[in-house]
């Protein structure tokens, strides 16, 4: 068993895990934060990515041990007991899922893209930048449309500064 | 039309929980005790199991117990079954191999389990796994149908000679071999419908629990169907009384059929819970569901459609070849059968049909329906034919159709369906219009001109779904029946609660039933919740598949709403000191005709419980109707999807840049969730048609073992569709529902190879075309394909 130390949504969490312990399960299992999900064991369906110290990674890849003094951000983090985000408001709005299984991931992609890309983001890119994430139920359609309308509704403190 | 009633795009009622984290599904719940269940697969497609030796898993870390096939089957429990009877053409019955849930003996696919470990966590079940040790004799495997039916084949179950399950056939052949025979022109296609892997995204999951005070079994589990999954387990695997298991389908991401059928899995965590005493848990990792979740597909066919010297189309005649893999699932006879052939006439007039299908096992995994379960298939072939007559004949594509098209109503065809309603043409012109399809040219030469190759595809497809007709379904060999019901429970403040037989694993039920009740009783969509996939909460339900949620799921709510409708009007009348025959509902108002005399409907639901004002022995305190609804007929959504792509001749790669879709879905709820099932439905047509391949080599290896291998369309795989509706009320429901969850996968792979080989200049290309298939092909075929 090895010691953690993290933040989690903002709360100090310290964690004894098996040293295999990859952090979705420490979300899921240990500290029951189940909105993380789990679709695939090749790292590629992006159902489980959170923010980690602000960035976008996926949390079947990283092994809890690897978080000491990380800050990482969950979809239940997101809007916390607040207001929902601009951008869970938009997956809503615009029919952005039907099972709602990759929804977070999703989510938590879609906030980083505009962190990255801007707040002005066109079709193209929005398709491109979700190579990471899969999705069976919606053929993508409303998703795209989603994000570009999430993204405009950001303030302009999420997105980076403009590309030259 | 308000704004939360019957055709209004009313935003997701159950979406602030997905959006959120919160949602429930099956691997979110844990109970007190639990132990993880894991489970000891073949890695050999064909294997004499001769020994399992668990000795060196004793005293392992948190290890609760090591189960294997042969200790299974000593509690005698049944196997898993498939519950639809298909004959072959000399009257036989179908031949169904046993299938238990753990392997005895023999394991007859790759991932077959054979023995479970259980232990407190599930590091510790695989570290124990590691070190059971099983003496497997390897036997020769056979992955190919044709090859599983000839003359030495391994054979891999006594019960069906030759691999073969069954020779079924449909329609006339003598009338169809004629007019082959005497036609005009004759077109001959040989198809792959190729093999698919479902892939929800939320792998399959079961929770099992045992409560020895009371003798009851619980089971969560990720199920499109409970109160099935609940029947099969207690009826045919005898593992408990009905009325002693519980099974609960809580949030379910995704099924696309394959969350229908019955596995060993849950079997195994029931049985195992009750043995050790402690909740069992189990979810499947993806290259786990790889080798377990029913796979689609795989038809091997060859066809031929006769014309006329008009163009018309004579006959239609096709012989298949269907993989049904190591085992019979559940609804698996059917898919290739009944799913099938009566699809044959698409959405034209022929007279003369014929169909053949070989039914075999091979050392695969099973497979059974899967998005649009036969259909596709029966519109790949109609519409590749027709196209390809198009060519060969030298007419356009869109006008053979018009030609040949059904256009009086009801249509009966040479495979038995029914057609009762629709209006073919409108859809197509109106898809041609949407898709620009005169500038099409114009379009073709600029490609040319950026050296890339533009080709452009129909699909006019129909299908059979809203499934089914009891007692039709029952003479076809279905062991179930197919109707649906609804509970409607109006509470003494006026909410309404629903619930329902139906199961909604992304189809929005929680908001589009919620718009049938407010539309119905004039209450706010806010006051009314649905309830379902829990065998404590709702009766009975048969689940949803085969796009019946809306038309018979929906249309048992309006059945029950009717008695609701008739009871309040009886206790309104005594309410407002009137006759009954003077009473009008509408608006959410119960009003005495004439004057300005109404109570609300609250007013009355109130009324009915406090049941003051009205004499109880001739009208029942309270307000709560059930309805079993039972559909007249299938139902026949058609439309016409038109796919234009752009191939890069230099790297193969098929980019779709104009994508529509113009479908007669009936009467719509809601035309955004029905816009949605359309852009999954084609999202998952255009991954059969570019990018999804199963691939097992010759000794029954899963070459394509997870999203390594197995091409996932993506979002940059995908242009966004232009989707559009006409509409023909159905009329063998009250609700004139047609339904939608399947029509986009039964177009779009039809509807993209026909794009694809018209840009190409030539038929000979499988699904998928994949960028280095398409590149092959233009190796081979060069200039002489592209001057076409």
């Amino acid at each position: 068993m090895a010691a953690v130390a993290l933040t989690v949504n903002g709360k100090s969490v310290i964690a004894d895990v098996d040293p295999r312990t990859l952090l979705v399960q420490l979300l899921r299992e240990h500290l029951r934060l189940t909105g993380t999900h789990v679709g695939c064991d090749t790292s590629q369906c992006g159902a489980c990515v959170v923010h980690i110290d602000g960035k976008a990674v996926k949390s079947c890849t990283v092994l809890a041990v690897q978080l000491e003094g990380a800050d990482v951000l969950t979809i239940e983090g997101v809007a916390g007991d607040g207001p929902l985000h601009p951008m869970q408001e938009a997956f809503r709005e615009h029919h952005g899922l039907q099972c709602g299984y990759c929804t977070p991931g999703m989510i938590m992609t879609a906030i980083d893209i505009v962190r990255r890309k801007g707040r002005d983001l066109d079709e193209r890119t929005i398709r491109e930048e979700l190579e990471g994430n899969i999705c069976r139920c919606t053929g993508y359609h409303n998703i795209v449309k989603a994000i570009a309308a999430g993204a405009r509704a950001m303030p302009a403190s999420a997105a980076a500064k403009a590309a030259e | 039309m308000s704004a939360t009633g019957i055709g209004a795009a009313v935003r997701r009622k159950e979406d602030h929980r997905f959006i959120t984290g919160k949602g429930h599904y099956t691997d979110d719940v844990s109970r007190p005790g639990q132990a993880a269940i894991y489970f000891i697969r073949s890695p050999h497609a064909h294997a004499r199991i001769n020994k399992i030796d668990t000795k060196a898993t004793a005293g392992m870390p948190g290890v609760a117990a090591v189960f294997t096939g042969a200790q299974f089957a000593e509690d005698k429990l049944g196997g898993l079954i498939c519950g639809w009877a298909v004959f072959s053409k000399d009257g036989s019955p179908m031949k169904a191999a046993p299938h238990p849930a753990l392997a005895v003996g023999k394991a007859n696919h790759v991932g077959d389990a054979v023995a479970v470990v259980i232990a407190d966590t599930l590091a510790q079940a695989k570290d124990a796994a590691e070190k059971v040790v099983i003496d497997y004799e390897v036997l020769p495997a056979v992955v190919d149908p044709a090859k599983a039916a000839a003359r030495g084949a391994p054979l891999i179950h006594e019960a069906a000679p030759n691999n073969t399950i069954y020779n079924w056939h449909l329609g006339d052949a003598d009338a169809t071999n004629a007019a082959i025979k005497n036609a005009r022109h004759v077109t001959t296609l040989e198809f792959i419908n190729n093999r698919l892997i479902p892939n929800a995204m939320e792998p399959r999951a079961a929770l099992a629990e045992y409560d020895a005070g009371s003798g009851h079994l619980t089971l969560w589990n990720t199920s499109q169907n409970p109160h099935v999954a609940r029947l099969v387990i207690a009826a045919f695997v005898g593992m408990a009384p009905e009325h002693k298991l519980r099974v609960i389908a809580p949030d379910v991401g995704g099924g696309f059929g394959s969350k229908i059928f019955i596995y060993p899995e849950e079997v195994v965590c029931l049985w195992a819970a009750r043995k050790i005493g402690r909740p069992v848990k189990w979810t499947a990792e993806r290259s786990e569901s790889f080798v377990t979740d029913a796979h689609g597909r795989d038809h091997v066919s060859k066809a031929q459609i006769a014309f006329d010297a008009d163009g018309k189309i004579t006959a239609l005649k096709v012989h298949t070849t269907a993989n049904l893999g190591a085992y019979m699932s559940t609804f698996s006879s059917a898919v290739p059968t009944f799913l099938y052939a009566p699809l044959l006439s698409g959405q034209y007039d022929i007279p003369h049909i014929y169909c053949e299908v070989d039914a075999v096992y091979t050392n695969t995994v099973p497979v059974d329906a899967y998005r649009g379960a036969g259909r596709p298939e029966a519109t790949f072939v109609v519409e590749r034919l027709v196209e390809v007559g198009a060519r060969e004949l030298g007419v356009d594509p869109a006008e053979l159709r018009r030609k040949n098209f059904v256009k009086s109503f009801p249509y009966q065809t040479a495979v038995a369906s029914l057609y009762d309603a629709g209006d073919y043409n409108a859809s197509l012109q109106k898809a041609l219009q949407i898709h620009d399809y005169k500038g099409f040219g114009k379009r073709k030469r600029e490609s040319e001109r950026h050296g890339k190759l533009r080709g452009i595809g129909f699909a006019t497809y129909i299908e059979a779904c809203g499934v089914a007709p009891s007692a039709l379904v029952g003479q076809l060999g279905a062991g179930v029946g197919l109707w649906e019901s609804a509970e409607v429970r109006v509470n003494p403040t006026g909410s309404v609660e629903i619930l329902t037989g139906s199961h909604a694993h992304g189809q929005g039920h929680e908001t589009t039933f919620a718009q049938l009740v407010a539309d119905r009783l004039g209450i706010p969509i806010e006051q009314v919740s649905i309830v379902h996939g829990d065998t404590d909460k709702v009766q009975f339900g048969m689940g949803t598949y085969g796009s019946r949620s809306g038309a018979v799921g929906m249309s048992a709510i309006a059945k029950a709403l009717d008695k609701v409708e008739a009871k309040a009007k009886k206790i309104a009348a005594h309410l407002l000191e009137a006759a009954e025959a003077d009473i009008v509902f509408k608006d959410g108002k119960f009003t005495v005709a004439g004057t300005d005399k109404s109570a609300a409907f609250g007013e009355v639901a109130l009324g009915a419980y406090v049941a003051h004002k009205f004499p109880t022995s001739e009208i029942e305190p309270g307000l709560k109707e059930g309805a079993f609804y039972d559909p007249t007929n299938f139902t026949f959504p058609a439309g016409c999807h038109i796919c234009e792509v752009e191939i890069d001749p230099d790297t193969g790669e098929t980019a779709i840049v104009g994508w529509t879709a113009v479908d007669d879905f009936g009467v719509i709820i809601n035309p955004m969730i029905v816009e949605g099932q359309v852009h999954g439905g084609v999202a998952q047509g255009v991954g059969q048609a570019l990018l999804e391949h199963t691939v097992y080599d010759d000794k029954g290896q899963l070459i394509t073992g997870s999203y390594m291998d197995y091409a996932m369309p993506r979002a940059d795989n995908l242009p966004s569709f232009k989707v559009d509706t006409t509409v023909t009320k159905c009329p063998s429901n009250p609700l004139g529902i047609k339904g939608c969850g399947e029509a986009g996968a039964i177009a779009a792979p039809a509807a993209v190879m026909n794009a694809i080989t018209n840009a190409l200049g030539t038929e000979a290309i499988d699904m998928p075309a994949t960028p280095q298939a398409v590149w092959a092909v233009l190796q081979k075929f060069g200039k002489a394909a592209r001057a076409a």
